[in-house]
Order: C-alpha cells, then structure tokens, then sequence
C-alpha cells in the first residue's frame, strides 16, 4: 500500500541533499572540532558554516546560536538557565497552558523548586492576549515564554507584540519556534525575544541536534558541564554530521520558504474546506487565519479521535491525535482542553500536518477515505442518537 | 484478505497467535490493550502488570518483526468500571472474585471487539488454550478445552456469547504449550523465552494485600478469627488476606490445623474450623451463562470446576429460578469458594457457567 505521510509536525524526512551534506562528517571529516589538527579544523569549519546559515535563518548573529541535541533541550536549558541565572532577580515565570510538554514539564520542575508560574489565559483559538503578559508582569518576573505557533493546532501568536512589552518590562523573553523556524519567516529583532529554540528534524534536518538563539548579553547557566564547547555553554562533543545536516536544512528551508508556504497553504486550505462540507458536526481547532501553513486540526464528533487515526494507518494515511495510546499520550490534548474544546471532541481530533512533499492527490484521497471511517465509527458511537 | 485483531500482551502465547494467523494469511492488526495507568513516570506509578508500557515495548518487538501493524489502545476507563471495580466490591462482601473472567467478558470479547469494528473487522482472535467448533446439525458453536490438558483455559472463557465465539478465533486451542514454544523459538519471536506470568495483571509486584489496602480499606479492618461456635480464637490483619480454605496467616495455634471456612463481612469477621469443615457438595450460582444449551430444564448430570486449579468432578446441575442453579457434588469438594466461578463440563465441551454463592438456606 501506497503510503500518505501527513504528520510533517512530528517529523520530517531528512531531505536528501541535507544527507549528502552530512555524509562525509561520519568517516571522512570526523575530527573533534575542539582538536588543533586538520581534521579538527575541518569539523570546525563546517560546523560554524553551519552556525552561520542556522543564524541567518532567524535573523541573529552566529555567536548567538548554541547547538543542543533537540528542541526540548533548546527548551529545557532556556527555561531552567535563565531561571537559575536571575535567582537574584526574581522567582516568576509567565507561560501559557498551551505550551509544548518541553516548556510545560520544565516549568512544573522549577515550581517544585520554589519557582512562580502564571499560565496566562488564552482565547478559544488559542491566541494569547499581549496585555495579558503585561498585566501578569511583576518586579520579581525573570522570564516570559510563549510558543511562536502551537504544535498541535497551529495557532500562531503575536510575539513581536509580546516582545514589545518584555523588553519594556526588562524581563527575558523565550519563544519556542521548533513548529516555525525554517517555516515562517523570523526575524529576532523584530519578534524581541531574547531566547528561541529550534529544532533540525521538522525543517527536513536529521533528529538529535537542535540550537537555543540567545541573544548577546543573556545571562544563562549551563547544566551540560564539562569541557568549553560552545563557548562554554554547552558541553559535549559537538555532532558534527547532524550539526552540519541542520545548517544544510535551513539554508535549503530559507530558500524555500515563501514558495513553499503559499503552496502548503493551499493545500491546507483545500483539506479544511472539504472535509467540514462532507462531515458534519466537525470543528476546526485553533485559529482560522493566524495559524501555520500546513497544520490542520479538526474534531470530528462522536468518532473516536484514536479509532480514526488508526483507521486511517491502517489505509496508509499517517496522521496523529490529540489523544491515543499509540502516540504515547494518553490523556486528551492539553492543548485542545486548553482553548475550551469539550473533553468528548478534544478525544475526537485528528491533526493532519502537510510538508514538502505532500501532493495534491493525498489530500483527496483523505477527503475520499475519511467519511467512511467516520461513518463507520459514527455508527457505533452510543452517544449519536439522531445523525 | 481477513483482516482480525489479535490481543497482544507481549507474552508467548498472544504472539504466537499473532504469528500464526499472519502465516495464515489473514491481514492480522496486533492491539495491547492499555487497562491501568502507567503513562506516568516510573517513581510515581507502580502499576503496570501484563498490560502495563513494558508488555505493550514487547509486543511492539514482535509485532515488528511479524511486519504487522500494532497499536496499544486505550480501555482503562471500562477495565476501572466494569474489571476492578466488581473485584473490589467482591472483596466487600468477602467474596472471592476472579478478574480474568470478568475482563474476558467486558473488556477481551465486548470492548475489544469494538475497537476491532471501529478498524474495520468484525473478527478478533486471543492467545487463549481452548477451540471453538461449530455443530453442523445445530449451528452452535460450541466452547470446548484446550488440547494441552495443563493449559486449557476454557474455564475463563464461559461468559462468551454464541454471538462472540462466532466471531473469535483461539489458533493455539491445539496445539500444546510446548509446541507453542518451540514455534516462537523457530520463528525467533523476541519473547520465545518469556516466562509465564501468573500474577493479577493489575496488581503491581502481586502484592495483594497492598492493592486491596489502597482500594478496598475497609476490607484491611483488623477483626476478629472465630470459631463456628463464635468463640473467639484470634485476630486478624482484614479479610481481604483470607479465601475461604486458606491454612496459612492464621497465627493461632490448636491442636489440629485450622482452615478459613468462612468469611463474614458484615463482622469482619473469618470463621475457622477443621479440614473436613472446608470441604462442601453442595452450593448455588448466579449469573449463569450457557453456550452448549440454550438453557437448563432439568437436574443433569455434569463435571464441575469450581475454581481454576480445580480437578473437575462429577455433580447433578438443577435448575432452581431463572437465574440460578443447584450444584450437587457427588464428593464433597474441597473449599467451594463464593466469588470464583464454576464452569460445568460435558466432555471437554462447555456447557455454560455462573458465579458460586453460598448455598441459600431454602434448599439446604
């Protein structure tokens, strides 16, 4: 069976040029970059190669980048090292319920640890209110950090507006773009962040290598301790390969980029406004308009959102949910219960995320496949009286 | 191609089924089934069991290499209502409850098999020791043993519908435990030297008392040890450690050994008496269910088990009401334990089943 991969917001394959470019970095050039030799000095080069091309992508200078070995990391250390940097600063962090898991944990980590959190109230899109992050603002706020657009519903939200208000505040400001660099145009003067975290693997890079942006003068401690890698920020024996795969992707994904957007938007568009003419009592989750080129989210009432993914699998139609044993997740989404959606629709959501090589033909074949699984599903709901 | 759905645990049996009716030909779809929490981190969570993440990575492992696709589906939501609640109620009332029937009933033969129509097949198929025939004059499919004598496990299966075996498939019924083996050892299945699991599958480290601590706290009271006269003989840590033919965590010394013959909730109290007062002929059950007749119409001779380790003897089965049945042991058997289920046998054909009660005074 011919298999559809609609699930681009999990991962994305590693494009074949970003393979080419990393092959040689395993058994040619495999030098350590911190060694004073050619081999080193090759790895070296290519590594900052790399760094310059992940910079340009987002607008930042190449000194700013810190490599990590994946967005949660990128995550992980924005959250805890500026945290543990303004101790004598404050204690308090702004957030949104609707955050990735990689930025929701590590808040309830740090609150265990005597850290504040507010997670600020977001609209039934799931759009944050900038004069929500003002208002939450106080003299012992050390960080806000929201996400540049939601994994899971797509909702892009208003950073540079948000910026606007932190750098007033003085107060650091992270945003986690693992869902948009390489798929919106960044720029991190114009959004004022200070710290933004990006991810290899969704912008057609290989998994395992991500960067945090830390814009010049942010103060951060390091928890990767050991020998003086990235300017000592980050230790561990730089992964030369994946590092250069990623420069590789968002050189590729900078050129492409508003090409490739208006393309998948298209296509998404095309997905949305077929399947609610098909399928009744459906929802579109997340915002109509502000939301990423390829992310559609939809619940389909009274149709189990896990029997309609596998469903789906088992026609060769990769797509995911907010809910499923399979996924690993088995609560319903956070996300969806966090923008209002009823717990019984939030369990009925299927996200389908389009990528660069999504076709045309796939999605008719989704609007094609998709009403006979709900109709079947539908029929066995208990819960659907009068279809 | 027959597409099925196959329960998959992780262990040798469900694996080899897999195996199997994918060697078969049939377009097999592997299912773990996720019934108690353990999605949570290691430290906070330390329920598991045979369905827990570990048995879902291992069916995962062999639903890999058979190519097939696998999916761990949710049920904790019935298992909790329909499996562990009945089990806790049991042990309110001082009964004796065997879990494995009830998920087989609700969860296995109901809640899977939707999951199962919800993918597109009506069909679904257990590593279960036991056959389903059909009688060609009558159309009845009949439940039957295992042909491995150790492992049969028709005795859990009796609360099946007609309906339900119509549409199940048991591929190890024939084969015995060590062929089975053997084939997930040819086949290099990553479980093939798994061992059995015997324990309560939703009971972590199959600390009993510890479960029914936390769940049923009213059945871990400290209460009294009587004697039938009702004269007090010692104390007890709560019920729910006692089944009724117990010898062990008594703590009293007598001079012949003493057993639990009863158990009294609404006391809290365990009565105990002489081995030859453990053992009984005669009891009553309910919630019968029967699959080789359409019901009972009068006293028939049958072989009774009365428990799963139970060596199967012979007794008459009468028809008291529409729900129950007289149970007459020709031997008395010992410890007839209310809870467990009793499972009537016509040659290695089930005839149907209920739920033991403690004989009704009426009929004494």
């Amino acid at each position: 069976m011919k298999r559809i991969y609609l699930d681009y917001a999990a991962t994305t394959p590693t494009h074949l040029d970003v393979v080419a470019t990393m092959l040689p970095y395993f058994s040619e050039a495999y030098g350590n970059p911190s060694a004073i030799h050619a081999y080193g000095q090759e790895a070296r080069g290519a590594m900052e190669e790399a760094r310059t091309r992940v910079a340009r992508l987002i607008g930042a200078q190449d000194e700013e980048i810190v490599f990590t070995g994946s967005g949660t990391e990128a995550d992980n250390f924005a959250l805890k090292g500026t945290a543990y940097a303004s101790e004598n600063k404050g204690n308090h962090i702004i957030t949104t319920p609707i955050e990735h898991h990689a930025v929701l944990e590590t808040c309830h980590f740090l609150e265990k640890r005597g850290f504040k959190v507010t997670y600020l109230p977001v609209d039934e899109h799931g759009l944050v209110n900038p004069e929500d992050v003002r208002r939450a603002i106080t003299a012992k706020t050390i960080l806000v950090s929201v996400m540049h657009a939601n994994n899971e519903i797509g909702t892009i939200e208003p950073i540079a507006e948000i910026g606007k208000i932190t750098r007033e505040a003085g107060v650091y400001f992270h945003t986690d773009a693992v869902q948009t660099a390489g798929h919106l145009p960044i720029n991190v003067a114009e959004l004022g962040v200070d710290l933004l975290s990006m991810s290899a693997h969704k912008i057609y890079g290989p998994k395992g290598v991500g960067a945090l942006y830390l814009r010049k003068g942010t103060k951060l401690t390091t928890f990767m301790h050991g020998g003086a890698q990235e300017r000592g920020r980050r230790a561990s024996t730089e992964n030369v390969p994946n590092i250069v795969g990623f420069g590789r992707a968002a050189e590729i994904a900078q050129k492409e980029l508003s090409e490739e957007a208006e393309r998948l938007t298209f296509l998404r568009d095309k997905l949305i406004n077929g399947l609610p003419w098909q399928i009744d009592h459906t929802r579109l989750n997340g915002h109509p308009r502000q939301r990423l080129p390829n992310n559609v989210n939809i619940s389909i009432s009274f149709a189990e959102g896990e029997s309609m993914c596998l469903s789906l699998d088992l026609e060769g139609i990769c797509a995911s949910t907010g809910s499923a044993c399979s996924s690993g997740s088995l609560e319903a989404s956070h996300v969806l219960l966090g923008i209002g959606v009823p717990h019984e629709e939030a369990h009925a959501s299927l996200r389908f995320s389009l990528g660069k090589w999504t076709a045309e033909e796939e999605i008719d074949r989704v609007l094609e496949v998709l009403p006979h699984i709900v109709a079947r599903l539908r029929a066995m709901s208990p819960l659907l009286k009068n279809p | 191609m027959n597409k099925i759905v196959v329960a998959m645990s992780g262990g040798v049996d469900s694996s080899v089924t897999a195996a199997l009716l994918k060697e078969a030909g049939y377009q097999v779809i592997g299912v773990t089934m996720q019934i108690w929490p353990s999605n949570k981190l290691p430290d906070e969570n330390r329920f598991g069991g045979c369905c827990g993440i570990d048995a879902a990575a291992d069916a995962r492992k062999v639903a890999y290499q058979l190519g097939i696709p696998h999916y761990v589906m949710d049920f904790r939501d019935i298992f909790a209502r329909k499996v562990i609640a009945d089990f806790c109620q049991e042990y309110r009332r001082g009964r004796t409850p065997n879990p494995c029937i009830r998920c087989n009933q609700h969860i296995k033969f109901n809640a899977l098999r939707d999951k199962a129509r919800g993918l597109g097949t009506d069909f679904i198929a257990t590593g279960h020791y036991a056959r389903i025939e059909k009688d060609k004059a009558t159309g009845t499919y009949l439940l039957k043993k295992g042909v491995d004598r150790d492992k049969d496990q028709s005795y859990f299966l009796y609360p099946v519908t007609q309906e339900q075996l119509s549409h199940t498939l048991f591929p190890l019924g024939d084969f015995t435990k060590k062929k089975v083996r053997e084939i997930a050892r040819d086949m290099t299945l990553p479980v093939a030297t798994k061992s059995e699991s015997q324990e309560i599958c939703f009971i972590p480290d199959s600390d009993y008392p510890g479960f029914l601590k936390a769940f049923v706290p009213q059945a871990a009271r400290p209460g009294l040890i009587l004697d039938e006269a009702g004269n007090t003989l010692g104390r007890h840590q709560g019920i729910l450690s006692y089944t009724t033919g117990q010898r062990r965590r008594l703590g009293i010394s007598a001079r012949e050994p003493l057993y639990v013959i009863a158990i009294e909730p609404a006391e809290n109290a365990i009565v105990v008496g002489p081995r030859e007062k453990v053992f009984g002929s005669e009891f009553t059950a309910a919630n019968l269910n029967w699959l080789a007749i359409l019901r009972l119409t009068k006293p028939t001779a049958v072989k009774a088990r009365i428990r799963y380790q139970h060596q199967e003897a012979e007794a008459i089965v009468s028809p008291l009401d529409e729900y129950s049945v007289y149970v007459k042991f020709t031997e008395p058997q010992m410890a007839i334990t209310p809870g467990q289920a009793v499972v009537f046998y016509d040659g290695d054909t089930v005839l149907g089943g209920g739920t033991i009660d403690p004989v009704r005074k009426e009929v004494m």
